[in-house]
């Protein structure tokens, strides 16, 4: 049985415009277990992305804790939840985020590169990357020159390349068209067969339904949270009465 | 990160963008060559005068009239005093010293020579057969004023080799009759060319017997006694004789500054050595200016890649690592401008060798480190706060600039 890889419990989450608040996410309660496959859905400024920002330890909550891999993660230092980011989770974006001056095979290093891994390692586990992502031929080219596949494949290479336990994607397929998508999708869900967590964040329904799990969202709370085929998978969470 | 990434991604960071990194080296090396170009000139300046200076002749003292303190030129002592008037009994005195090779009375004025129609206006020295010796000179043509009675010189002179030049042209000079102010002198000897020089400018001198030259100028003084002392170490001794025999013959008073060439040598290299430091001083602005020329393009870079760090810290950056990424391109741009600089400021230089290669225009040594060191100070000291700022921007915020 997998544990509880994510707990969030309480969690608040309110920007501050002027005098205006605007809750972001209240009072949310979400429990996901090593190895699955999340869909976060909902209406534009819902709070998706709030969320994933929150469980990739980009932003902190105002109120309630987040626990990952067991461990209290809302107290941290900055340099803490670096490393925890550095080693854990891997981010996959809407608009690619790669770095222009920077080869596709540079883009696909640059964690290990601010990680400080010893060199030959990176070239090695670069090459495998390449090669299993079908980037042999794009190993030099600038992401300028790669088409939006290709670009969304080199930050899928990219955020597998320290082989995290978590994989956050926020709209990955939002700039693709729908057999590209398709194509980034099936990665992503190959990834979560090899035994990563997955969480992708998406308003196109027919990709959600993919997800064993859907997180449904509105308004910053947490609607719906459905499985398409129960397996048993609550019982590793407690979850609140 | 490794130091080589680091280095690797600060500069790939920095050809990222090669119009700011072309204007921001650019900069930082104009203020380096600035320093080291000009000190350059100043320190040059320096050694130029000193060698003029050695030229003059070496262990030379001078003794002129008026009281004046060491060293210093006092406005107020020269008008309290009125001095008496040096001799030519008092140049003869002076022989007299042990410490004492050679001694030349000097008097100088202005009067015209005329020869064959032709008329000018010349700095006329009257001296003995001693000053070619003391003061190092030498002859293109002839003999100098021979040696003899102080008191009664023959009608001959010695003129200098621009006088020769326009006075006899291609003709021959030695044994012609000149009118130098009223009287008539035979030219004996020509001096050789010194061209322009420090003090007195020989080759528009016309030199003549001391006891003639005071006659014409209707005066018994002279403008200053040049004294050879025996040897560099007398010296001082030399000085000291010399000061002592003229307050004897004075009634002891001591109405007389001896300058030796040492002293105003070190009053010369103090005085251009502050130059040559105000004006590294003034050329270091420059690299102050580059330095916050430098913030500036780094904080708009900062701006610029906000999303890009964003996405480092998403990658696992954490802010030190951002912070050393920037500073290592500061440091990077400045050590490229410094370097170039040193470069422009060296060749600088040595065109201005080339072009007056009597002037030793070299860099000195503490102005070349000062400048390199101010350009990497200024350009990390700068680059810190751009660093900082990008550091703790926040990556949620950043992720979602474009
Ligand atoms: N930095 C911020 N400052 C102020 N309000 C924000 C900020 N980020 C998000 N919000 C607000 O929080 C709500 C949720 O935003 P977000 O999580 O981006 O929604 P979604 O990703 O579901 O479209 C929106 O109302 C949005 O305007
Ligand atoms: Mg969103």
């Amino acid at each position: 049985m997998s544990m509880a890889l994510i707990e969030l419990s309480g969690i608040e989450r309110v920007f501050r415009l002027g005098d205006s608040e605007v809750h972001a996410l209240r009072h949310l309660d979400v429990c996901i277990a090593a190895g699955e496959y999340v869909a976060v859905m909902g209406p534009s400024g819902s709070g998706k992305s709030t969320l994933l920002n929150l469980i990739g330890l980009l932003d902190r909550p105002n109120a309630g804790t987040y626990r990952l891999e067991g461990c209290d993660v809302t107290t941290l230092s900055a340099e803490e939840q670096a490393h925890l980011r550095s080693e854990r989770i891997g981010f996959v974006f809407q608009s690619f985020h790669l770095v222009p001056r920077l080869t596709a095979a540079e883009n696909i290093a640059l964690p290990m590169t601010l990680a400080g891994v010893a060199p030959l390692r990176r070239a090695e586990r670069v090459a495998r990357a390449l090669r299993d992502y079908g980037l042999e031929q794009r190993a030099n080219h600038r992401p300028d020159q790669l088409s939006g596949g290709q670009r969304q494949r080199v930050a899928i290479a990219r955020a597998t390349i320290m082989q995290p336990a978590l994989i956050l994607a926020d709209e990955p397929t939002g700039n693709l068209d729908r057999s590209t998508g398709e194509e980034v999708m099936r990665l992503l869900e190959g990834l979560n067969d090899q035994g990563v967590t997955l969480i992708v964040v998406t308003h196109d329904g027919s990709l959600g339904a993919r997800a064993r799990r859907q997180l449904l969202m509105a308004d910053g709370a947490l609607e719906h949270d459905r499985w398409r085929s129960p397996q048993g998978l609550t019982d590793v969470c407690v979850l609140p009465t | 990160m490794r130091t080589p990434d680091l280095i690797r991604f600060a500069r790939d960071a920095a050809t990222g963008n090669p119009l700011r990194t072309f204007f921001l080296v650019l900069a930082m090396a104009i203020g380096v060559a600035a320093v080291v170009l000009l000190t350059a000139l100043g320190d040059g300046a320096r050694r130029y005068v000193l060698n003029q200076f050695s030229s003059i002749g070496s262990n030379l003292v001078i003794v002129l009239p008026g009281r004046s303190q060491t060293g210093g030129f006092n406005p107020g002592n020269a008008i309290t005093s009125t001095p008496r008037d040096l001799t030519i009994d008092d140049a003869q005195a002076l022989q007299r010293a042990s410490a004492v090779h050679r001694v030349a009375p000097l008097a100088v004025g202005t009067s015209e020579i005329s020869v064959g129609g032709k008329l000018r206006e010349v700095m006329l020295a009257g001296t003995t057969a001693e000053f070619i010796e003391v003061r190092r000179l030498a002859l293109a043509q002839g003999r100098f004023l021979p040696q003899g009675d102080w008191r009664r010189g023959a009608s001959e002179a010695v003129i200098g080799a621009k006088i020769r030049d326009e006075m006899f042209a291609r003709d021959e000079a030695l044994g012609q009759l000149v009118r130098i102010g009223d009287r008539r002198f035979r030219i004996v000897g020509v001096l050789a060319s010194t061209g322009q020089g420090l003090g007195m400018n020989t080759d528009e001198l016309v030199i003549v017997p001391v006891s003639l030259a005071q006659a014409m100028f209707n005066s018994n003084t002279l403008f200053r006694i040049l004294v050879e002392a025996s040897s560099r170490d007398s010296i001082d001794l030399a000085k000291a004789q010399l000061s002592e025999i003229i307050r004897l013959r004075h009634e002891g008073e001591q109405d007389v500054t001896i300058i030796t060439q040492d002293a105003v040598l070190a009053t010369f290299d103090r005085l251009l050595g502050t130059m040559t430091i105000a004006v590294a001083g003034i050329a270091a602005i420059s690299l102050a200016v580059a330095g916050i020329l430098v913030m500036n393009v780094m904080l708009v870079s900062v701006t610029q890649r906000t999303a890009e760090i964003g996405l480092l810290k998403a990658l696992g950056a954490t802010g030190a690592t951002i912070r050393n990424a920037f500073l290592t391109e500061a440091a990077m741009l400045s050590v490229a401008g410094a370097l170039l600089g040193f470069v422009f400021g060296q060749a600088g230089a040595a065109i201005i060798r080339q072009m007056y290669p009597e002037f030793p225009a070299f860099p000195p040594d503490w102005a070349v480190l000062a400048g390199l060191g101010t350009a990497l100070g200024t350009g990390i000291l700068f680059g810190v706060l751009p660093a900082r700022r990008a550091a703790r921007l926040d990556p949620v915020q950043s992720l979602s600039k474009r």
